[in-house]
């Protein structure tokens, strides 16, 4: 079973201009010890994704759906259920480690008082613990530097105390909303180095949130690349990586600058920008910036499914895909009974590659 | 710096910029020194683009700022067309500024929200050339919007009705309104997402080329100045450590410094990014600004450094190859990448 399992979700957020579908319909899955990418741009829905999971979604903000963490749904739970959860089962990391940390409190008060609350220990102890934890994400002499205040640390060292405070308690997942977007590049490079072994070491799920595919090549098992609010291709990092399907995962991947290949040649743009979620293209959402565009796009496109969690939502067929019964991603290894299109507007053109492909 | 004919537009010698901080009270007042910029000096030609590159707090802004004037220098030289911008006077200067304009980073911070797109790349026209017909200018704003990839009948609207990429694109007509030669860009587009960058930096070389433009590119990444770049500067607490010209840097930096922020780019393809992680990184952290390491700036975070860089301080000096390094040991390493 999965550690977290989420169907359904749905994100709105009630503003003056009207209804705005932040998330649209995501399933996602992420097995103990596993790591997970969710990538998409500004606006894509991917911040808010987690923000619903965790109840921290603001006023205006409502989420339906389900979400499944060790069998418990964090849908249904009420505030002070959830509160036993996050931290504790579930820790998160945000972008600026600056704004995160309590600029009038020490490191020692802000990681003691974690561990005491959260894990029933005395003082004497979560201090030695909150020692151990600087230490584990490598901050040098850390008997000393626990007495100072976050201005005394730099931006990569004030990240390193956030990734050891989401520690502290051992989590079964940890959630970082793009880590490393606010540091200097190499810091960048020593923080995912820094999650990639702790990952290995304890074992941890990990949903990496970012903008930037190149970030998460590394560290990443799976990748789930968001667009408009909805997840338009999912799969293994090589998949994602090596074989993207969609245009827009492709468009991605090429508009990164890249310092592993020659080239003086223009950076391939993806032309455009990303869609007002008030004002959605119908459709597929991509397709006002989609070279490979078409009449079809025009009408939802269908889910491909190759099984094993690998999906795009495209018209463009998949090599050896078949069109996803349910609209999300399935359990690895979990076949795919039937071929039926659950949204009717995915039927139409899409209906007779269907009946090629299965 | 490289050999070219052309008379260099812009010659920045010896720019040194040090701010001073007071702590405490009055009776415990504590003066510090702070040298944001230590010392840069480089020439830049007609049509050239010179990217410069380095962490936060290396005074890579600073020095575009000093470059125009817009903070003091307190040291050293700012030749434009062979006239000495330090000693002018602030209205000398601000005529001066027709030909230097800059970008900014954040592209929505940096536009007024209160006023339309329109008058916002109208604004230069309207204070340096206040006779200026109405039509005339707007048919210039219009031609401008064009010029950039925004639909002149946008000219009305106000900045929060555009994205990030979009109001970058208002940044740059609002500099280029004026005809300038030179072209400042701080960090263009680090605040936006990755498939907005590769269409402003598209833009900008392709603007750059149009008007023959030399172009100062500011970036903390190397990935990003490469597609941009003729030449190169590697900053480092204030210093620059390389002057290369693009095509020997990215094949074979002469800076461990250089080096370490090439090695630290994110790769976007998993086997390969594995397989570099191998190798050893750059450890630590910049160190403090007010405790400047005796000797070389870098030496300690330098997985090359020996006895002598941790006393004297190497002179950025003129390699065979034409490109320039501040580095003891640069002749007998090989950072090929």
């Amino acid at each position: 079973m999965a550690l977290l399992d989420v169907t359904g979700l749905e994100v709105r957020f009630d503003t003056p201009e009207g209804v705005v579908k932040a998330v649209n319909g995501m399933d996602l899955s992420v097995a103990a010890g596993e790591t997970l990418a969710i990538v998409g741009e500004s606006g894509s829905g991917k911040s808010q994704l987690v923000m619903a999971l965790l109840g921290l979604l603001a006023e205006n903000g409502s989420a339906s759906g389900s979400a499944l963490f060790r069998g418990q749904d964090l849908m249904q739970m009420t505030p002070r259920e959830l509160n036993g959860i996050r931290g504790k089962h579930i820790a998160m990391i945000f972008q600026d480690p600056m704004t995160s940390l309590n600029p009038y409190l020490t490191i020692e008060k802000q990681m003691v008082e974690v561990a005491m609350h959260h894990q029933g220990l005395a003082r004497d102890e979560a201090r030695a613990h909150a020692v151990e934890m600087l230490r584990a994400v490598r901050i040098p002499d850390p008997e000393e530097r626990i007495r100072q205040y976050p201005h005394e640390y730099s931006g990569g060292m004030r990240q390193r105390v956030m990734i050891a405070i989401g520690l502290l308690c051992e989590p079964d997942l940890l959630i970082a909303d793009e880590p490393t977007t606010a540091l200097d590049v190499t810091v960048q490079a020593q923080i995912t180095e820094l999650v990639g072994e702790l990952r290995q070491q304890r074992q941890m799920a990990i949903i990496l949130i970012t903008h930037d595919m190149a970030a998460v090549a590394e560290i990443s098992d799976r990748i789930i690349v968001m667009y408009a609010g909805e997840a338009v291709e999912t799969g293994s990092v090589e998949d994602i990586f090596y074989r993207p399907h969609h245009p827009y995962t492709r468009g991605l991947l090429a508009s990164v600058p890249r310092l592993d290949r020659v080239s003086d040649e223009e950076l391939q743009a993806i032309p455009g920008n990303p869609p007002n979620l008030q004002d959605l293209p119908s459709g597929c959402r991509f397709r006002d910036r989609c070279s490979q565009a078409m009449e079809e796009c025009l009408q939802r496109p269908p889910l491909w499914t190759t099984g094993g969690g690998r999906t795009s939502r495209c018209f463009l067929p998949m090599e050896g895909g078949y069109i996803a019964a349910a609209e999300g991603p399935n359990e690895p290894g979990e076949p795919v009974e039937t071929a039926e299109v659950r949204d009717a507007s995915a039927a139409g053109p899409g209906d007779k590659r269907r009946e090629g492909a299965a | 710096m490289t050999a070219s004919a052309a008379k260099p537009v812009l010659r920045v010698q010896d720019l040194a910029v040090t701010f001073t901080s007071v702590s405490g009270g009055v009776f415990s007042r504590k003066e510090r020194q702070l040298r944001a910029v230590d010392g840069i000096s480089f020439d830049l030609r007609p049509g050239e683009t010179l990217g410069v590159v380095g962490e936060s707090g290396s005074g890579k802004s600073t020095l575009a700022r000093a470059i125009l004037g817009l903070i003091p220098a307190n040291r050293g030289r700012v030749q434009w067309m062979g006239e000495d911008l330090t000693g002018l006077d602030e209205e000398q200067l601000r005529q001066k500024r027709k030909q230097l304009q800059i970008v900014f980073q954040d592209p929505v911070a940096s536009l007024n929200p209160r006023m339309t797109a329109g008058d916002i790349i109208a604004e230069p026209l309207w204070t340096f050339y206040p006779n200026m017909e109405r039509l005339q200018v707007e048919e210039r704003t219009r031609g401008m919007m064009k010029m950039v990839g925004l639909l002149p009948n946008q000219i009305n609207r106000y900045p929060h009705e555009f994205s990030g990429g979009q109001c970058q694109r208002i940044g740059i007509a609002r500099a280029l309104v004026l005809n300038p030669r030179l072209l400042i860009c701080d960090e263009p587009v680090s605040a936006l997402d990755v498939s907005i960058q590769a269409q402003i930096i598209n833009l900008m070389k392709s603007l750059q080329r149009k008007l023959g433009l030399a172009l100062i590119f500011i970036a903390h990444d190397l990935s990003v100045v490469r597609y941009i770049s003729d030449r190169v500067m590697v900053m480092y607490m204030g210093q620059a450590m390389e002057v290369s010209c693009k095509t020997s840097l990215y094949r074979r930096p002469l800076h461990p410094y250089s080096n370490a922020l090439m090695k630290s780019v994110a790769v976007p393809d998993p086997r390969l990014a594995r397989r570099l992680r191998q190798e050893s990184w750059l450890t630590g952290d910049m160190p403090s600004p007010y405790q400047r390491p005796k000797g070389c700036i870098f030496h300690n975070r330098c997985p090359f450094k020996i006895k002598r860089c941790e006393a004297d301080v190497p002179a950025l000096r003129r390699m065979e190859s034409g490109d320039w390094v501040a580095c003891h040991r640069a002749e007998d390493l090989d950072l090929s990448i």
